[in-house]
């Protein structure tokens, strides 16, 4: 026995996590969501903003981390919209301006078609040149941005007549994938101008270590992967959705139930591993 | 032929029994769309129904080869295959490629090509910029002289010429990084970690928990830079302190670790939620095929 579990095919343990993932999405598994301080800060910083009041929502990242980062995003752009704020959309990342189409169509073109385009929320879209972007910006933003992603020139659109730079916005939003994201928006932007500036941010897991340093002086708030997704889903729809929340505002809540039972998966092979290995140490001692 | 050969010619015989099967009973995979202002975007059966909304040939070819190629992908968990080759290459020539297209039209066109000819810019593909030249357009020579530069990397003769442009780009950024840095990750940070192990509230008395907090951090901060110093060695109560701050080290690499299967077990949800939504049907969460 001990002898087949050390050489078990690790295509069996493929099989498991396969399953653990599957079924609770078929059978549609959900787990009832609590909220840490982290995540109430990203959305008390949006909350507190007024009518009118100036955002910029930064999405960088691509369609390989929409799985962590879209539902974030989302309930993001939903909670910008209930409040009324003027949304600034860009990216530092080149996949990113279907994206952002993405939640146009998703959210403010289905559930807020009052707000214009132009008016109200604009698609700035993408440069490439990583953090030199934010360092352009920061103090010259129509020598970049030009155009918006649709090609109409700034000089056009409302919203961004007179927008000399992006230090008259009043909150940052970064949904970061990696570099560039959420760290280069700290070190370019937010720091030498923290008089100024602030950022939230959402990033995905693999980045969340990286980022907790800046916690809480650089950065107030962080929604962590898909667990934060879920908690700030959860703040943001008991203030603005209701007691039945339309499905595309749940998508973390309700990928959390996969999550449990591949973690429950993941931490019982982990021990399962460790006791082969003391059992096997103990054999060849005797 | 071999046992495993033949146990896989029969999942793939039945896997495709029941997928045309489904395709041919309920349709699995087919997309539907709606035309609004000349754009189209997705729409849900009932829509169909009640004659808003048509079938899309395109989006459903589209369905299909995506769950082939997600399935193609997987198929590496098994083992190395020429499934698993041809759908890796696809997908780093489609990258390629898309990186190539935006360069172009979101940064060559309107950041370059339109200081230097606004006009032509204008006329020919972004009639929203204006046609008039900036006071300062010459500028943008510069960095199409130093991207000229950039390509001689690929010519047979004076490839040299390519190391200008990047000393430019590195020392452009080692400048923009280095002050970067020093302010935000090395000032601030230790600012940060600046902290009153003694917390106290307004009327002066203990926050027990905040008090704790800072002493994990300032302590934890203070053994791992003594493991990282490497001037004295590490014995006696130098080297009791640097074994704290392995382990102080280790459990930061296995929330870290944590963290990324959280990550991954996120990503293989949603190419399952895919699969299982938009191709085979088996469910609904957002509701698209209410009333089948």
């Amino acid at each position: 026995m001990l002898n087949w579990l050390n050489n078990l095919d690790r295509r069996w343990i493929f099989l498991m996590m396969f399953l653990a993932v599957a079924l609770p999405i078929l059978l549609q598994v959900r787990v009832p969501q609590t909220t840490t301080e982290l995540s109430r800060a990203v959305f008390d910083e949006i909350d507190k903003l007024k009518q009118g009041d100036k955002i910029l929502l930064s999405f960088d990242y691509e369609p390989g981390s929409e799985a962590e980062l879209g539902p974030m995003a989302t309930s993001m752009v939903h909670q910008c919209c209930e409040k009324k704020l003027k949304i600034y959309f860009m990216t530092l990342w080149p996949a990113g301006p279907p994206l952002i189409e993405e939640s146009f169509r998703k959210v403010i073109q289905a559930d807020y078609p009052d707000m214009v385009y132009g008016q109200d929320y604009v698609n700035l879209g993408y440069k490439s040149g990583y953090e030199g972007v934010i360092k352009v910006i920061i103090t010259d933003l129509p020598s970049l941005y030009t155009t918006d992603f649709r090609g109409t020139s700034i000089e056009q659109i409302p919203m961004c007549r007179g927008l000399k730079n992006i230090q008259s916005m009043n909150l940052l939003v970064s949904v970061s994938a990696g570099y560039p994201g959420t760290k280069e928006w700290i070190l370019y932007a937010v720091t030498p101008y923290s008089d100024k500036l602030k950022i939230v941010s959402g990033c995905t897991g693999v980045q969340a270590p990286q980022l907790f340093p800046y916690i809480p002086n650089q950065l107030p708030g962080l929604l962590v992967a898909i667990k934060g997704a879920g908690e700030y889903e959860k703040l943001v729809n008991d203030k603005y959705s209701g007691p039945s929340p339309p499905p595309k505002y749940l998508e973390a809540d309700r990928r959390m139930g996969p999550q449990l039972v591949a973690h429950l998966l993941m931490i019982g092979l982990i021990i399962a591993g460790n006791i082969l290995y003391f059992l096997q140490r103990r054999l060849r001692r005797t | 032929m071999k046992n495993e050969t033949r146990i896989w010619l029969v999942i793939f015989v039945l896997a495709g029994g029941y997928l045309a099967w489904r395709a041919a009973s309920v349709g699995i995979g087919s997309q539907f769309v709606t035309e609004t202002n000349g754009r189209y975007t997705p729409a849900s059966i009932a829509d169909t129904v009640a004659g808003t909304a048509q079938f899309s040939l395109s989006r459903t070819i589209g369905i299909w080869v995506a769950a082939l190629l997600t399935l193609g992908i997987f198929s590496f968990l098994y083992r190395d295959n020429p499934l698993y080759k041809m759908t890796e290459s696809i997908f780093v020539g489609v990258s390629a490629a898309y990186w190539m297209v935006v360069g172009f039209w979101d940064v060559l066109v309107p950041n370059l090509f339109d200081k230097l000819w606004p006009s032509l810019i204008q006329s020919w593909s972004m009639p929203g910029l204006s046609p008039e030249r900036d006071q300062w357009w010459w500028v943008s020579l510069i960095p199409l002289a130093l991207g000229g530069l950039l390509l001689m990397r690929l010519a047979p003769r004076g490839g040299w010429l390519a190391v200008w442009p990047l000393a430019f780009i590195i020392g452009t950024f080692a400048g923009l990084r280095l002050v970067a840095f020093v302010q935000a990750d090395l000032l601030s940070q230790v600012r940060s970690s600046i902290l009153s192990v003694v917390a106290l509230n307004s009327s002066n008395s203990l926050r027990l928990q905040q008090s704790i907090e800072n002493f994990v951090l300032l302590a934890g901060t203070l053994v791992c830079l003594v493991y990282f110093f490497f001037s004295v060695e590490h014995k006696g109560a130098v080297g009791r302190i640097s074994k704290i701050g392995i382990w102080v080290l280790m459990i930061t690499f296995g929330a870290g670790f944590g963290y990324t299967v959280m990550g991954r077990i996120a990503l293989l949800a949603i190419r399952l939620e895919f699969l299982f939504d938009d191709w085979l049907w088996l469910i609904d969460p957002y509701g698209k095929r209410l009333g089948m």
